[in-house]
């Protein structure tokens, strides 16, 4: 049987505020175990929530960038469970009105275009961590992480395959990004994802049941976690089992998923609207305010570098895929106007296969947009070959200063001049006879010998194009 | 006249006046806690925390930085968390628990000069109107040691009518200072909702918790209000309003007040001695100028069902950070981490919390909120407009705050629900948010306290404090003091 | 409507709270009791009233981000039952 894979994903992106959603208390990730846990994050006896606007603020930016509705007033509720590291018992979480509804996220798999439909985004508080090394034969809960500001975001089931799950998570992580709402730091879990995944027979439109898997902190797991979930289903029902809906939790050191035995009790949240919390207002002027504090988004600089620069769509899409590139991009453009096309080249061609082969990020490139500029202006004026280029490069990738710098002491520079290039030419057809004898006789092969020696000559430094120009004219045509 | 049975307002005149000093009264409740500990009214007692505190004050005065509170001795309800005191909420699961941090009613009280002697015994997590449920034994009423303080805030009722505090700080869910007020005859005022901060009050329902005071006079309570309330930055449900002075009615007279009178006050449940010292009050309001004038609460008496579904719905889901796991009472012996906490809460919390937690997590559980929980917050808007259309008819309500004088120990702890019904006419006006109080109108069967309830609009407590304290005025109930205190 | 020994057991699972087989019978009576006096409600009309969930309206105050808080350790774990190199310590957490 041909099955159809069913995903949706609810993404956990921990919001970028200096202090917790609820409290006071430094968000900073990295300090030592409770120093950062304030009276409200260990939910001592008597203390109270207080929201932080900077959380809402990041909330309603989510929503502008994603086409959202932002609701006018939504609700804080309690969601109530028992876990050490959820000091009061309960989570503060929004829950039948969430502040962010709807909206969606456009997305490219390979060179298709897809829409993520979006379900809602709603601002929460994080947990605390347990740790899990010895104490004692015990377990340490260290409650610097709880009260996080957390916005969760939550997908129609939308997506077909583990590559557009990859995909959607890529982009709503650039997006976040992009806004400055969250540091998309992975690593220290500052965007996570957990899949809703189910499969069922291609054509049929109930949704079979569905598995939650949590834990997937990486886009690699993301895939692997989705596509061996994908697998144990299908072969499962193949034989005569059900899917049963459950929460697993990926082991990425055994690529496989198991049940969560904390997940085990059949959930009963108790949410109700937190009576310490009132609704939270938002009115159009807060949104205005937001909207016009928000810089130009992917898609309209994706539109943008299509229609003025004359970039491809799939161009403009690269380059539009994370704030720094564009910016990279956007900068560079605007020292060498009109040569849109060559800052494209470079950008994503060398420049990225050489980040890519440091494993390095855009920001930490060792040649700015403006040394990158200033190279790319040579080759623009003529100054430089495409083989010459690619050794300044090199070399200011290593470091050794700007282009021009370079050019000077390796005396790099190409020869323009037609008068000392027709010289050099008529000495090599002096000194290769053969060559333009075979050349008259109808070898096209000896004409690339001559411009071989031409180029031998010049060690390099001639315009190719040039080259061949005069050598056609002396050879007469 | 004894100087501890003087009012607040009289202590403080003394103090500005030299005559006293306040480590001079510190001294003097200090001996009369130490001499009155069979009431059971304090759980934590320090003389040299107190007395530093006096000393403080005294300093502060000689420098010239003193103001009316300041000297003047108070007593905190233990549901307050304090840095000097233990901090339990009368139950085993916060045994010893020292808080961090004071409570803002604590710290506003403390910044205004008044010096603490110490934290007063509770129902356990205010839950109770009979003080029955604190784990740490019973409190006694002044006026008849077989008959219980009333609840939740019964250590601060006994030690204010026994004139071993001459305040106290006192909180009320659902008739928590009224009842407890009327059961040993001290005046009982809880302000409007969201007036004094709710930071650092342990929390029990947090869309009714309040706090308020026990004072031996509307004036008394006028004068320490003013002080202990106020915007809070630190309480979400703070009301951003301008400080006030609530002394500023006292003095205006009765004459022209409308006083509504809810015929559903006077119904079936009320005991006979109550019915006529109410009715006298009544009378006597009458005779200073007031217009009775009859209204209707109909749904009122559905305040019990609906606040005994909203409370436990809230305390059930506050009451879940009791789980042994950061401070409170860890089981001894115990399997896994659920089984942990499982039997720490077992252990350290007593029956009646429980009894409201299981309530609370059925409301809430899936397929029963609408049925109860949705329910019970719209018949609670239905109580809430009533009050409001009542209050276009008149300035003020009054009417009785129980249904009975103090009952004995033991006469209603078994049955849950005729003690739930002790609250009967305070539960009302806590729904809605609005201010009320009690203040002594007489004396009923053995000789036990009776309790009139003022009830007034959102944020008019100078109006209802200006009305009590005209009643002081003519009457001298509140004056009278139980025998051998 | 009357609770059972099985819905004492659920809520007293959901809540945390270990209780004997004695205590649930006993809770249960009183729970009925209670659940008796607050059927009394179901008979108002309510249709279309909206639900309060607080007694004040209006919207939520909100606070500036900025960091107020500063470590304070020592004094927040103070009352812990059990705590090694600042960590508050449980059974072991199964996830």
């Amino acid at each position: 049987m041909e099955w159809e894979v069913v995903i949706g994903l609810e993404t956990h992106a921990q919001l970028s505020t200096e202090s917790k959603i609820f409290s006071g208390a430094s968000t900073a990730f990295g300090a030592a175990p409770n120093t950062q846990a304030s009276v409200v994050d260990l939910a001592l006896p008597g203390v109270l929530p207080v929201l932080n606007r900077g959380a809402v603020e990041r909330a309603i930016r989510f929503g502008l960038a994603v086409g959202a509705t932002i609701a006018p007033r939504s609700i804080f509720a309690r969601k109530n469970y028992f876990y050490p590291d959820l000091p009061k018992g309960y989570q503060i979480s929004q829950y039948e009105i969430p502040v962010v509804q709807g909206g969606g996220l456009r997305i490219l798999v390979g060179e298709t275009e897809k829409f993520v439909h979006l379900t809602r985004a709603h601002l929460e508080e994080d947990a605390g961590k347990s740790l899990h090394e010895d104490y004692q034969g015990m377990s340490g809960i260290d409650l610097n992480r709880a009260g996080t500001p957390l916005l969760e975001i939550v997908t129609e089931p939308d997506m077909r395959s583990a590559a557009e799950a990859v995909a959607y998570a890529k982009a709503l992580h650039a997006l976040v990004r992009w806004i400055g709402i969250c540091d998309g730091n992975m690593q220290e879990g500052s965007f996570r994802c957990d899949a809703n995944v189910s499969v069922r027979p291609m054509g049929e439109s109930t949704l079979g049941t569905r598995c939650e898997i949590k834990n997937l902190n990486s886009f690699r797991f993301l895939e692997q976690a989705i596509e061996h979930e994908v697998e144990r289903q299908i072969e499962l029902i193949e034989g005569g089992g059900r899917v049963v809906q459950e929460t697993r939790l990926y082991d990425p050191d055994r690529n496989e998923t198991r049940a969560m035995r904390s997940k085990e009790d059949a959930q009963d949240y108790r949410y109700f609207p937190d009576p310490d919390l009132l609704p939270l207002e938002i009115d159009a002027a807060w949104i205005d305010r937001v909207r016009d504090g928000m810089p130009e988004l992917p898609e309209a600089k994706r539109a943008r570098f299509a229609a003025d620069l004359g970039l491809t769509d799939y161009d403009a899409g690269v380059l539009t895929g994370s704030r720094e590139l564009a910016d990279f991009f956007e900068s560079m453009v605007a020292r060498l106007p009109g040569q849109a096309k060559l800052c494209a080249n470079w950008l994503m061609g060398d420049v990225a296969a050489r980040l890519n082969r440091e494993q390095r990020d855009l920001t930490d490139s060792p040649i700015s947009a403006d040394a990158l500029s200033g190279l790319l202006a040579r080759i623009a004026d003529g100054t430089l070959s495409g083989k010459m280029a690619k050794e300044v490069f090199d070399a200011m990738w290593s470091g050794e200063g700007s282009a021009d710098a370079i050019i000077e002491s390796r005396g790099l520079k190409q020869i323009s001049d037609s008068g000392e290039l027709e010289r050099i030419i008529d000495d090599v057809l002096a000194a290769n006879p053969k060559s333009v004898e075979e050349f008259r006789a109808g070898k096209e092969k000896a004409f690339n010998a001559l411009v071989g020696q031409a180029m031998k000559a010049t060690k390099g430094k001639a315009n190719p194009a040039q080259v061949n120009e005069i050598l056609r004219s002396r050879l007469g045509g | 006249m004894s100087l501890h049975h003087e009012t607040l307002a009289t202590l403080s005149r003394k103090l500005a006046a030299r005559e006293i000093s306040a480590v001079e009264l510190a001294h003097l409740y200090l001996e009369r806690i130490d001499g009155n500990r069979d009431l059971n009214a304090f759980l934590d007692v320090r003389p040299d925390v107190t007395l530093a505190q006096a000393r403080a004050a005294d300093a502060r005065r000689k420098a010239g930085d003193a103001g009316p509170l300041t000297g003047l001795p108070i007593a905190h309800k233990d549901i307050f968390v304090t840095r000097d005191f233990a901090s339990t909420a009368s139950s085993r699961m916060l045994e010893g628990y020292m808080s961090p941090f004071d409570a803002t009613v604590v710290s506003n009280l403390a910044t205004a000069g008044m010096v603490t002697l110490g934290k007063l015994n509770c129902d356990e997590f205010a839950m109770g109107s009979s003080n029955e449920n604190s784990a740490y034994g019973n409190v006694l009423n002044p006026w008849d040691k077989s008959a219980v303080p009333g609840g939740s805030s019964g250590g601060s009722s006994a030690a204010v009518a026994a004139r071993i505090a001459p305040v106290a700080t006192a909180t009320d869910t659902g008739g928590s200072i009224r009842e407890p007020a009327a059961f040993t005859g001290v005046t009982g005022t809880k302000p409007t909702y969201g007036r004094p901060s709710r930071w650092g009050m342990i929390a029990f329902a947090s869309s009714l918790d309040t706090a308020g005071l026990m004072t031996l006079s509307a004036e008394d309570a006028a004068l320490v209000l003013s002080a202990m309330v106020g915007f809070d930055p630190k309480d979400s449900t703070s009301v951003d309003r301008p400080p006030e002075n609530f002394a500023r009615a006292l003095t205006e007279p009765l004459r022209g007040r409308r006083i509504g009178v809810p015929k559903e006050f006077f119904g079936g449940g009320l005991q006979p001695d109550v019915e006529a010292a109410v009715r006298e009050a009544l009378g006597t309001y009458q005779r200073l100028g007031a217009k009775l004038i009859d209204i209707s609460l109909p749904n009122a008496a559905l305040g019990i069902p609906v606040y005994y579904v909203v409370a436990p719905a809230e305390c059930s889901s506050n009451l879940s950070r009791f789980d042994g796991v950061r401070y409170g009472h860890r089981a001894r012996d115990y399997g896994d981490l659920t089984d942990m906490i499982k039997k720490s809460r077992a252990e350290g919390l007593g029956a009646e919390p429980k009894r409201r937690i299981l309530v609370g997590a059925y409301v809430l559980s899936h397929g029963y909120y609408d049925a109860y929980y949705l329910k019970a917050q719209q018949v609670r808007r239905l109580i809430a407009d009533e009050f409001r259309a009542a209050f276009e008819q008149c300035d003020l309500i009054a009417g009785p705050v129980t249904t009975s004088v103090a009952f004995g120990f033991g006469e209603k702890a078994a049955d849950p629900v005729a003690m739930y019904m002790s609250d009967l006419y305070t539960i009302p006006g806590s729904l809605a948010g609005i201010p009320s109080m009690s203040i002594p109108c007489g004396f009923g069967a053995h000789g036990r306290p009776v309790g009139l309830q003022l009830m007034a609009n959102y944020f008019d407590e100078a109006r209802m404090l200006g009305a009590a304290h005209q009643y002081q005025l003519a009457t001298d109930w509140h004056a009278r003091v139980p025998a051998g205190f | 409507m009357a609770l059972s020994l099985d819905d004492v057991a659920r809520i007293a699972h959901l809540a945390r709270i270990e209780i004997t087989d004695d205590e649930a019978r006993r809770t249960l009576a009183q729970l009925n009791d209670i659940f008796a006096m607050i059927e009394r409600m179901q008979a108002v009309d309510t249709t279309g009233i909206e639900p309060m969930s607080h007694p004040l309206g209006g919207g939520q105050r909100l606070r500036d981000d900025a960091v107020t808080e500063t470590d304070n350790r020592e004094a927040n774990l103070r009352n812990a039952p059990a705590q090694q190199d600042g960590l508050f310590l449980v059974p072991r957490v199964i996830e």
